[in-house]
This record gives C-alpha cells, structure tokens and sequence, in this order.
C-alpha cells in the first residue's frame, strides 16, 4: 500500500509516501528522523487484517509536515534526506 | 414550518433503519461499526456480514456519547441488545473516544472495504468527502487499500464547508445542488475553496449582484476543482464510486463527473454509512478469525 501522510494547501502539496509492502518496520528511519515524524506500529492501522509492524507518520506530525521537515527539506528536490538514505527498503518518498 | 430566522438550512434528517428480513437470533456473528465523524455519527449492526440495521445522526460535541446515541439509534427499531453483540469497532475522527469498541480502525480502511460492500468489488477508487476531511483511495477487488490520501488538515471543499455557504444564503442543505444548477451559464468558481474565504467573496458576490443559485454555483464548482486536485494526486482508475455525505449533493458531484468523465457508481444504500459498515465488516472478518467476545 502506498500511504500518502500530509496535506494540500494552497502553497502546495506536502505529502511523505510510505510504501508498506517494502517498509519491514525496522525503524531506522524513527531513529534517524531529528523531527520524530515516525512511529513504529504494531499493525498497520489502514490494513486491520495485516498482522506486520510498519512505519506511519505520527497524525499530529503530518498536519505540518512542511515546517518539521523544514530543517532538513527547505526545498524541493533537496538531495540525500537522512530518513531516504536510512531506509534501505526505499520505502519513504517525499512529494515536493 | 419553522420561523425564517431560526430554521436551521444547513441541517438534515437524522434516519435509522432496520431490516426486516433478518432475524438476528438466527445469526451466529453480530457484529457492530461506529463511525464518530466530525460532522456525523452512524452506526451500523450487521448480522453475518449483512446489513441488519443503522442509525445515522449528528454528532455532539461529545464523542463518546454521539457513539452510544448512535448505537441505541441504530437498535431502537430492533430487539436487539447491546449485550448481544460480538465485536464492535470504532472508526472515524472520533474513534479512540468509542467507549465500547473492542478495536479501532481507520477511517480509511473503512470506506474502501465498506463501498467493497456497497458497490461492488468492481469498485478501484473510492472518495469520501466528509464533514471535515476528503480522502481519495484506491483499493482491489476485496476492498484492501493499495494507495491513499487523506486531506484532514483543512475542510475547504467537505460538508461542514457546505452547511456553511447553505445557512449563508439560506438555502436548505438539500436543495443546493438542483439550485446551483438553475442558472444560466456557469459562473466563474469562487477563487478560494477556503470556507472563511469564500464566504467572505460569495458576500461580495451578492453585492455584486449574483443570484443565489449563481453563487452557489460559484461554490459547487470551486468544490469540484478542488476535490479533482486531490484525485489526480492518487489517480482514479474505473470503477468511481463516491461515499461521505457529500456524494448527495449533486451540485458538486455533476460538475465533479463532468470534469473527469467517469460516472461514479452508484448505491441503494446512504453514502453515509460506507465507513461504518466497513468497521462492521473488518468486525465480522475478525470474528470469524475468532477473535470477538466468546
């Protein structure tokens, strides 16, 4: 499943994808992450019948993802995020 | 007929429902979804998977009480009781304030597994517009969720945005969308879909001296693009098929359809339930798996 965290506002959209079928829940990304975006969850809370641990952003995170991303994202196309490199699964995608 | 200062236009009918074809004694799993939306709550009670009754109504300012008014809504035209059911699961905005439930799910999982039901397992895209969020999802033919969106941060284009401009310009909430369609040509879309924004242009509007139907059109299709917007973001793959409160009004949904060219499926059932008939569904699945109350 591709799972589109964030919002559209008129500035744009602010999406992270996390494609859940490559994400294994290892979470080096929640570690790596100096904004705490991530959590670890037991089970994907979109797919109650999957039993697995995947990754999410955390709900109140991703309502202003634009600005605790800013650090290290202040624009788009910015090269080598530390949660991209991080994950080894390439599970995490950003939109702008 | 209520006072022209006091009737509340942007107000709807609460309904519930039972079947009266099932007999639940007869069922061997009960199961139960409450959907504490931000706008609306429902309620819905399948027996072995099949619709069997639902209460549909307001949510208060209270979630954990709009789940239990929701729920007694749902059984007052029934004899069954809240002790009889096996598994109940809360879903919407509201769902960790569902006092009963044995489980939450998202919203999100919800509504592609309960238009699943509703309109078939032909159904790939799904979208909810709701009281206070849009979500476009894609799903496969057993309503499993393989892409989504969820945009929760703002309520431009959602219901609540809808009351707002049918109380303004004292239309009620039903009538809006024949009415938007009663003029002639199509005016521009108001520029904003930002509720406070556009409420504040559509004033400007009337002074400009629009109609009321040509405002509301202004309104409809401002709505329409921008829940197109967020569709191309996804990608809508065919079959279409609209659930959430919004799907009733056609002022938004025509100019929707137009604009993509697909016809949305469409249902016997109230949009409104998708959600919660979902949740009862995911109930059913996990009962089977025998993971309900004994």
């Amino acid at each position: 499943m591709l799972a589109n965290y964030g919002y559209s506002d008129a500035s744009g959209d602010y999406f992270i994808t996390i494609d859940t079928d490559a994400c294994n829940g290892c979470g080096e990304c929640v570690s790596a992450c100096p904004a705490g975006v991530f959590q670890v969850v037991d089970c994907d809370p979109n797919d109650p019948m999957n039993e697995e641990p995947v990754v999410t952003v955390i709900p109140d995170k991703a309502k202003k993802i634009k600005y605790e991303c800013g650090p290290c994202k202040p624009f788009t196309n910015m090269p080598s995020l530390t949660c991209v490199r991080v994950c080894t699964h390439g599970a995490i995608a950003f939109s702008w | 007929m209520a006072d022209e200062n006091t009737q509340e236009f942007w107000n709807w009918q609460e309904t519930n429902w039972a079947s009266p074809d099932i007999n639940w004694e007869n069922g061997r799993y009960i199961t139960v979804g409450i959907d504490v939306g931000s706008v609306s709550s429902q309620a819905v009670v399948m027996v072995d998977g099949e619709m069997f009754a639902y209460g549909n109504m307001r949510t208060g300012s209270n979630s954990p009480d709009s789940a239990r008014n929701a729920l007694r809504f749902a059984l007052e035209k029934t004899s069954l009781t809240a002790d009889k059911i096996h598994y109940l699961i809360g879903t919407g905005y509201g769902r960790v304030n569902v006092p009963m439930a044995d489980r939450t799910v998202t919203e999100i999982a919800c509504h592609a597994k309960g238009a699943n039901f509703f309109y078939g397992p032909t159904v790939r895209t799904v979208l909810d517009v709701g009281g206070q969020d849009i979500k476009v999802i894609r799903c496969d033919e057993k309503g499993k969720v393989t892409n989504f969106l969820m945009n929760d941060k703002c309520a431009a284009g959602t219901g609540r945005g809808m009351e707002v401009f049918s109380d303004l310009l004292s239309v009620p909430i039903g009538d809006v969308g024949r009415r938007s369609f009663e003029v002639d040509g199509e005016p521009p879309p108001v520029s904003s879909t930002c509720v406070v924004y556009a409420k504040s242009e559509a004033t400007g509007l009337l002074r400009k001296g629009l109609s009321t139907n040509e405002v509301l059109a202004a309104y409809c299709s401002a709505m329409a693009n921008r829940i197109y917007s967020l569709l191309e973001r996804v990608g809508v793959e065919p079959e279409f098929a609209i659930t959430g409160g919004m799907a009733k009004n056609r002022g938004v949904i025509g100019r929707l359809t137009r604009k993509l060219g697909l016809e949305p499926l469409k249902t016997k059932w109230d949009t409104q339930l998708a959600g919660a008939a979902g949740a009862a569904l995911f109930g059913y699945a996990l009962s089977r798996q025998g993971k309900g109350r004994k």
